[in-house]
């Protein structure tokens, strides 16, 4: 009996530890009162800032911007997979906030939980990453044009006039938007330029799978000079594989690497004219949410609900230590 | 008191018979493997010898890549084998434990500003790392053995927080080391050509196997993993044993991390070593170890997690997308715990017997 008790005791504390553990990814900076000070209130749905370096520097810009002090009460729940995200969003509308701000974890999956929160009227800001949905669900995207990156990407690549274009394409989580863009990009130059695309996997924006590929292929003896890599975590596995197997690569040498992100290491490799190209996806974004909730405030209209983000490309010939501390991440 | 007898000659006449029959289970996996490889193309077997960028002699081809990434595998296949066998659980925390002491190690090796130079020796950071993973494990072990908490719910605790524990070592900043001999234990050493995970995985294969010959661990895990009053009755102390298993599963856990770092020369969080709790497990169950506990098998577990590797690199040779190579050991689970079931191996004992009235051995 006695021992049955404290079983019952065991797993009661062992539920309300998980439950802990649980509510770990949320973190309330103020009150719930929070309206009442005149503080608007926003819930910040993001990806797990432990991520990467970009999403990092993402989560801190937003948590500098978003403060008492700038008039904010912000609540942050952080998440890589799409359900948990969506239980978040329930609780944040639940809890009433004013402003719903949302980095999907996946493109699609969200027009119920958005209905929700349009009947609760909550305005949602979309920031990012972009969703399927209806646009009439939120009130504005911004985004990073991947689109527009991997195009990017794919001309420079064809500015270089290589005799010809081998190439290994590494993606990252199938599904992202991230992923969906830069292939994408990659895919309409590779096709229209006839492009031999050696193999095309995806090593989920994680170094080891991208050395793993990389080396698979090196040990296949497969032909390629150059390395598109949706990351620069993955374009640092795949050449951490390349220098196991003395393939030169970088300005002038056997492979091309291109990597996304501009992480500051990854822009003093292409400094050092080890890699050839990276692409930047600007995840100073804050600053631009801002601006959307500040008019919203005001009773303004957005006229055009995508926004999109300053960004630009890294020559490994062209960079400079200023770009290297501006950009870098 | 025939009983009793039939339990003496279990276990008298069972080491020598089980341990051809357990090692049956990997060994038959990696023959149908090497097959599968052999028909579709012999240049799976091919092994050059090349030069890496720093211009040392190195030996390339998929075998050697096998024995390279098989090896945080099989390390820590050693400590979820005893983590299995006296529990009768697994631990699913061991990819969280990674991160956590991959984190430590470059702590320690970057110092608190996140210098890319080497502010500590090596072998501070990887002791240290070594220490924290056994607090860890002693952790989970204390919650598992003196708690009766069940393996996997007691170390869900840390597979939750332990990636977050992580970022916090290192206030969630992704250190780097320039320093080309942080990369020499991921990698090779200068004038070795054979990588040199292999070698630490190796060492550890030595410590296990002198440990479990010089000492009684391996019988008093298994007398626990069996029946736990048992063995207490015969002056064991079950709770202890469980709780020894974890702290020297947090040791492997530590020497993998170091290696993941090592490959590096960084870490990411979020992805080190993701998922490879399930490899671990599914190391120990393609050992034909009994996940329920009790008997086990070093040899078989470990060459279970060079199967796993095996696996792995046959299919990344096939071009299969990353994405599905989940699915395909799912495959492999399923067939192996199906054929593992006393229904199955009864008839296929039958059918053998059938076939081959004369023979009672089976034919390896």
């Amino acid at each position: 009996m006695k021992k049955k008790l404290i079983s019952v005791l065991l797993a009661m504390a062992m539920v309300f530890a998980l439950a802990a553990c649980g509510g770990g990814g949320e973190s309330k900076e103020a009150s719930d009162s929070g309206s009442a000070d005149g503080l608007i209130k926003v819930g910040i749905i993001n990806n797990d800032p432990n991520e990467s370096g970009y999403r990092t520097a993402n989560d801190k810009d937003l948590k500098a911007k978003f403060t008492e002090e700038n008039g904010y009460d912000a609540s942050f729940a952080y998440s890589l997979k799409n359900d948990e995200q969506i239980t978040a969003a329930q609780k944040f509308i639940q809890d009433g906030v004013d402003y719903l701000i949302l980095s999907a974890a996946d493109v699609s999956g969200w027009d119920g939980v958005l209905q929700d929160a349009k009947d609760a009227g909550i305005r949602v800001i979309l920031f990012d990453r972009t969703i399927k949905a209806d646009p009439s669900l939120y009130e504005a995207s911004i985004i990073s044009d991947m689109d527009k990156e991997g195009k990017d990407a794919a001309n420079w690549l064809k500015n270089q006039k290589l005799d010809s274009y081998n190439i290994i394409h590494l993606q990252g989580t199938m599904g992202s938007a991230a992923q969906q863009g830069r292939t994408s990009g990659l895919n309409t130059v590779a096709k229209k330029e006839g492009w031999n695309i050696v193999s095309q996997q995806t090593a989920d924006w994680n170094a080891e799978k991208a050395q793993q590929i990389v080396q698979s292929a090196i040990d296949a003896k497969k032909k390629f000079n150059v390395i598109y890599a949706e990351n620069d975590d993955m374009a640092k596995g795949a050449v951490q594989a390349l220098d196991k197997a003395r393939i030169s690569h970088g300005v002038g040498k056997d492979v091309v690497i291109i990597g996304f992100d501009c992480n500051k290491w990854a822009l003093e490799e292409l400094k050092a004219k080890k890699w050839n190209y990276d692409g930047q996806c600007n995840p100073i974004q804050a600053g631009y949410i801002d601006n959307v909730i500040k008019k919203l405030q005001k009773g303004e209209k957005i006229e055009e609900k995508t926004i999109y983000l300053e960004e630009k490309g890294f020559d490994a010939n062209e960079i400079t230590d200023e770009d290297i501390s501006k950009y870098g991440i | 008191m025939s009983k009793n007898e039939g339990k003496r000659l279990d276990t008298q006449a069972m080491p020598a018979k089980r341990f051809n029959k357990q090692l049956l289970i990997p060994l038959a996996a990696l023959a149908a493997l090497a097959l599968f490889n052999l028909i579709v193309d012999p240049s799976f077997f091919k092994i050059s010898i090349g030069e890496n960028s720093a211009g040392d002699p190195v030996l390339s081809g998929y075998l050697i890549t096998i024995l390279d990434y098989g090896s945080e595998l099989a390390i820590l296949a050693i400590g979820m084998t005893l983590v299995t066998a006296a529990s009768g659980g697994q631990d699913i925390s061991v990819g969280a434990g990674i991160a956590i002491a991959g984190s430590v190690i470059l702590r320690v090796v970057c110092g608190s500003e996140g210098s890319t130079e080497m502010q500590a020796p090596l072998i501070v950071a990887f002791l240290i790392a070594c220490v924290v993973s056994m607090l860890f494990g002693a952790f989970n072990g204390t919650l598992v053995a003196y708690f009766k908490i069940q393996p996997m719910v007691a170390t869900l605790i840390l597979f939750t927080a332990g990636r977050s524990i992580a970022a916090w070592i290192n206030n969630n900043e992704l250190p780097t080391v320039a320093d080309p001999s942080f990369a020499y234990f991921g990698g090779f050493f200068p004038g070795v050509p054979i990588p040199s995970p292999f070698f630490i995985a190796v060492a550890c294969m030595i410590i296990i196997a002198l440990v479990l010959k010089f000492t009684n661990l391996g019988l008093y895990t298994q007398a626990v993993g069996i029946n736990g009053s048992s063995s207490r009755l015969n002056g064991i102390n079950p709770e202890f044993i469980k709780f020894l298993s974890f702290v020297i599963l947090g040791l492997c856990v530590a020497v993998a991390g170091f290696i993941k770092v090592s490959r590096l020369s960084t870490i990411n969080y979020s992805v080190i070593a993701k998922d490879i709790e399930m490899d671990a497990i599914l190391a120990v169950a393609l050992g034909g170890n009994a996940l329920s506990g009790g008997k086990f098998n070093m040899t078989a577990s470990i060459l279970g997690a060079y199967v796993i590797q095996f696996l792995t690199t046959t299919l990344y040779k096939m071009d299969v997308q990353s994405s599905a190579l989940s699915a395909y050991k799912a495959i492999v689970v399923i067939a192996l715990v199906v054929l593992s079931t006393p229904v199955v191996r009864s008839y296929i004992s039958k059918f053998i017997k059938m076939i081959k009235p004369k023979k009672q051995e089976e034919v390896v």
